[in-house]
């Protein structure tokens, strides 16, 4: 390893010296004062969000195990703001809750394990390193989704996750060893080359998506999802909806454009009907959810759907309007999450018809939560819509219109249930609304990042034309 | 800085200022301010209109381009003519007496007027867009804050009725989207760039099987918002169950986008389509003409025989559209701008009767001539603007549609036209009939005797609404000219491929 590599790899390193640095930190520091971790820790990942946006080349490590180029790049970038926005909302949860526990910076750290394999699994030149990434992002994460020990729904959470994820990898283990069995490679560079479409390797694919497809909660890999949300701390439901769930979908595409490309006439098929199944089950359940968890857990449900109305493409246009999708819906959900979670700390509720009469008291979150929701439904002119339009294009460049009409059929069953919650903070009255009450720092700069993601990356155009010139990078 | 732009800017600024404005006092004010100038702004509009028009004979006036998103080739194009200019008038004098009338809203007044305003400058953007993503973009904004304001201000059954509004129109600009990416990615049939440029597609010959299919989507997306049959049913609830100012504005403005969307889009884009589908649609506009008449028949609420004679007048402009040639293409905008007056000052004035009687049964309600003389002698202006007296605006834009109409000479033509001109003597008779039992007779309750007075501000709003109304019928000539010669370029593309 030579001074590029490092650098190619910066992002890996930096984030590992922060997960030790913890390390020591936790040994060394008095149990009185491990407070003060939790500060050092958001303070690290900022510095390394702020690293993370110089510019890397295209570099291939390890004999191709390990690569990376400007999309990666970028991607990387927006699941650190993604995660540090995550941590600044669930700053003021660790203290109060967690740190009396002694458990604050583990959180941290098997947060920062989680997001190491997401980098890995992301930057994965071939079925092995891939693998290795999928498993140390998942991992971590069924610690964290048992995080609150005291709660009997937490723990429950916990071994619901570790055990459908379990089956999950494992399908998709056996899919690798099919495929590596048909092709003879697992290097990504070489199967492309040899995939030729026969039963074996259709079985191979299926089984691999299926893994995939669990972490993007796609149906019917979906029910763990709803559960999982509710049980877990809302800081790890936030990070499963939109970090967990937009690796899983860019590497999902990465693949499926470039390894798996010559099975393209199999898997458009298949993603077809799924990103309807999963639309529509997604919408419909969320209909009549009262816990705002599981309200948030069906619509990420959908919104994945929608994500397939990209990957369904196979072009440059469906690379570039997924990332671009998911970046926007980064922001949108971790808003959404973001008040739900302020007000659970607050108050500890948790239910839609708690948060009637929320305008005449607490007006600024409200209008947060109504920024998200409409980003979520695709109202312009926040984020969400060009998201949305940007998707709906991509997939009708292709003649699917069927799909995009369905697919708009859903926006408006979705926007039912996102207009119930407007409804809730703005129309209903309450007898006993929660009272107004301030945010700490953390919360409050957390939640302003969302809504200046909301309000600034549909409107200001160049961002979408700059992710549109990387994607040439996945589709030559 | 473009004089369209402005448009947009002006009212986005006076949001803006909203924003930090505090109590009722001043955000009237603001409103009040932001929404004069913009009257200002149209009227100096018309004026360099008018003047450039003599010297400038291209489609589009004013026009100014800026690239959006690069790769998709959104721009965010505007220009502007006759009847864009005519339509940008009638919104913000229907903005501004719904400011005036608004004058006394207690509850939560910054926000209603934020709502107020934002629907407002989706409607600006929306008359002046020449791209079919910026035109999109503002159509949704225009109808999204309409949840707001019947769900938070609005009486009765409001949340249901709201939530129906906003998913119906909702819905359909939904089904428009499909539309609208249809004719996106068939604007490159002649071998040019992929292009959201109305202008510029109307140019390419979209293949016949791409226009038959996208026409009747990008259609229904408009229409809905004009209240198309079996389509319309969001109209009486939502006009019923909104505030005073929401309705005018709703009903004066907002249900013209469809009108407007539906021949300056989904016609002069996909002529060919429009020619294939016009029948199923002269069917339900027709059914739509005659179906509000009888339903305004058959109401007692003020309001919601209001809403149904909207359904009526804007299946009639519909109709107009579908009829494809010059005549009753300009009866229609005509129409849309005389019912713009004329239903907006409707509203208010129910709104009035409402405030000062608390009922909006009509059949509780009687002599109000003697006791509110100024309010009823209104109405009655308004009733007979209504049923098309001539000498007020209705009558010009009605007699333009059906000479229009008849000169068709299919049998299918005529018999469509028979039952659509047949509606105008319903109209006659629900509009007399509410004349009849509200205005006149005995004064049913005692209560009723000393009301207040209309006061200043509601007589603002009101001539605000009134003088260009009768302006319309007494002089409809300079209007007619100006919409009737941007009506060319549109209705001629549309001719060519008959």
């Amino acid at each position: 390893m030579n001074l590029n590599s490092f650098i190619a790899m910066r992002q890996e390193i930096f984030l590992l010296t922060i997960l030790l640095l913890l390390i020591v930190g936790e040994i060394f520091i008095h149990k009185n004062k491990k407070e003060s971790l939790v500060h050092f820790a958001l303070f690290l990942f900022g510095i390394h969000t702020i690293i993370g946006f110089f510019a890397i080349e295209e570099t291939s490590l390890f004999g191709g195990m390990f690569r990376t180029n400007t999309l990666i790049h970028f991607f990387k970038n927006a699941l650190n703001v993604g995660v540090l926005i995550v941590l600044l909302q669930s700053a003021d949860w660790i203290q109060e809750k967690m740190v009396p526990l002694n458990k604050g910076t583990e959180f941290f750290m098997l947060l920062f394990s989680s997001l190491l394999g997401m980098y890995f699994m992301i930057s994965a030149g071939d079925f092995l390193m891939f693998y290795l990434g999928l498993e140390l992002s998942t991992l971590p994460v069924a610690a964290l989704v048992a995080w609150e020990t005291s709660k009997r729904i937490s723990s429950e959470a916990g071994v619901k996750f570790i055990l459908s994820a379990g089956l999950a990898s494992g399908a998709s283990l056996f899919g690798i060893s099919l495929l590596y069995a048909a092709t003879g490679s697992i290097y990504f560079a070489d199967i492309s080359t040899v995939l030729t479409s026969t039963n074996l390797t259709l079985l191979g694919f299926l089984l691999f998506f299926a893994g995939l497809a669990f972490k993007i909660s796609l149906v019917p890999f979906h029910f763990w999802t709803a559960d999982v949300y509710e049980g877990a701390p809302i800081g790890v439901a936030s990070y499963l909806s939109v970090i967990s769930k937009g690796a899983a979908a860019f590497i999902l595409m990465i693949l499926l454009f470039t390894v798996l490309k010559p099975l393209m006439h199999v898997w458009e098929n298949i993603i077809y009907v799924i990103a309807l199944a999963t639309m529509f089950i997604g919408n419909l359940f969320a209909l009549r959810q009262q816990n705002m968890k599981r309200f948030l857990a069906f619509s990420s449900i959908a919104q994945a759907g929608f994500i397939l109305l990209g990957l369904i493409t196979g072009t440059q246009l469906g690379t570039a309007t997924v990332v671009y999708f998911i970046l926007v819906y980064i922001f949108t959900n971790l808003a959404a999450f973001g008040v739900v979670q302020a007000i659970a700390l607050q108050t500890g509720k948790e239910n839609r018809d708690d948060y009637n009469g929320l305008y005449r008291t607490n007006p600024n979150l409200s209008l947060v939560m109504m920024l998200a929701l409409f980003s979520l439904a695709g109202i312009p002119p926040v984020a969400g819509f060009f998201g949305k339009f940007f998707l709906f294009a991509a997939a009708a460049s292709k003649g699917y219109y069927l799909l995009v009409f369905l697919a708009v059929v859903n926006v408006t069953i979705s926007l039912y249930y996102y207009l119930l919650v407007v409804r809730a903070m703005f129309i209903r009255k309450n007898e006993n609304p929660i009272p107004f009450f301030k945010s700490k720092i953390y919360m409050r700069l957390g939640l302003l990042l969302t809504v200046l993601g909301i309000l600034v990356l549909g409107l200001y155009s160049p961002l979408y034309d700059y992710i549109f010139e990387l994607s040439t990078l996945f589709n030559k | 800085m473009d004089i369209l732009s402005l448009f947009v800017i002006v009212p986005v600024l006076t949001v803006i200022a909203l924003f930090f404005s505090n109590g009722l006092k001043q955000a009237r004010i603001i409103s009040m301010i932001g929404s004069f100038i913009q009257l200002g702004m149209a009227i100096n509009l018309l004026f360099t209109y008018l003047k450039e028009r003599a010297v400038d004979k291209s489609v589009m006036l004013f026009t100014q381009d800026y690239v959006w998103f690069e790769n998709f080739n959104v721009h965010y194009a505007i220009g502007v003519d006759g009847i864009s200019v005519a339509l940008l008038l009638l919104t913000s004098i229907v903005v501004l007496a719904g400011v005036f009338i608004s004058w006394k809203t207690d509850d939560l007044p910054k926000e209603f007027f934020i709502s107020l305003l934002v629907l407002a400058t989706g409607v600006y953007g929306f008359f002046i867009s020449i791209d079919l993503f910026t035109m999109f973009v503002f159509y949704e904004i225009a109808v999204i804050p309409m949840y707001l304001l019947i769900g938070i201000w609005g009486s009765g059954p409001k949340e249901y009725s709201a939530m129906k509004l906003t998913l119906m129109l909702m819905g359909a600009s939904a089904v428009l989207m499909v539309g609208v990416l249809g004719i996106y990615f068939n604007s490159n049939a002649d071998g040019g760039a992929l292009t959201f440029n109305i202008l510029e597609i109307s140019k390419v010959h979209i293949p016949f099987e791409a226009q038959k299919l996208f026409f009747p989507l990008t259609f229904i997306g408009f229409a809905v918002l004009g209240a198309l049959f079996p389509f319309h049913t969001w109209s009486p609830d939502g006009h019923a169950s909104a505030p005073t100012a929401v309705s005018m504005l709703h009903a004066g403005v907002l249900m013209k986008l469809g009108g407007y969307g539906v021949f300056r889009i989904a016609m002069f884009l996909l002529p060919l389509g429009a020619i294939e589908w016009s029948w199923f649609f002269i069917i339900l506009s027709a059914i739509g003409v005659i179906y509000g008449a009888f339903g305004a028949l058959k109401q007692t609420d003020l309001k919601y025989i209001n809403a149904y004679s909207s359904v009526s007048h804007l299946g009639m402009v519909l109709f107009a559209l579908l009829m494809l040639n010059k005549t009753s293409w300009n009866g229609a905008i005509l129409q849309s701008l005389s019912h713009g007056f004329m239903t907006a000052l409707f509203f208010a004035l129910i709104g009035m009767i409402y405030g000062r009687t608390h009922t909006r049964d009509i059949t509780k309600l009687g002599g109000l001539l003697k006791v509110m003389p100024f309010i009823s002698v209104i109405y009655v202006i308004a009733g007979l603007a209504s049923l098309g007296l001539p000498g007020f605006s209705g009558f010009v834009a009605e007699m333009n549609i059906f000479v229009g109409a008849f000169q068709h000479e299919e049998m299918f033509y005529r018999v469509a036209t028979v039952i659509s001109v047949s509606a105008i003597v319903v109209t006659a008779v629900y509009i007399l009939r509410v004349l009849g039992i509200m205005l006149m007779g005995e004064v049913k309750n005692e209560e009723y005797l000393n009301l207040p007075k209309a006061t200043w501000f509601e007589i603002t709003g009101i001539m605000l609404l009134l003088i260009p109304m009768i302006g319309m019928g007494v002089a409809p000539l300079w209007l007619s000219d100006m919409t009737m010669e941007s009506v060319g370029p549109f209705i001629q593309g549309v001719l060519n491929h008959l």
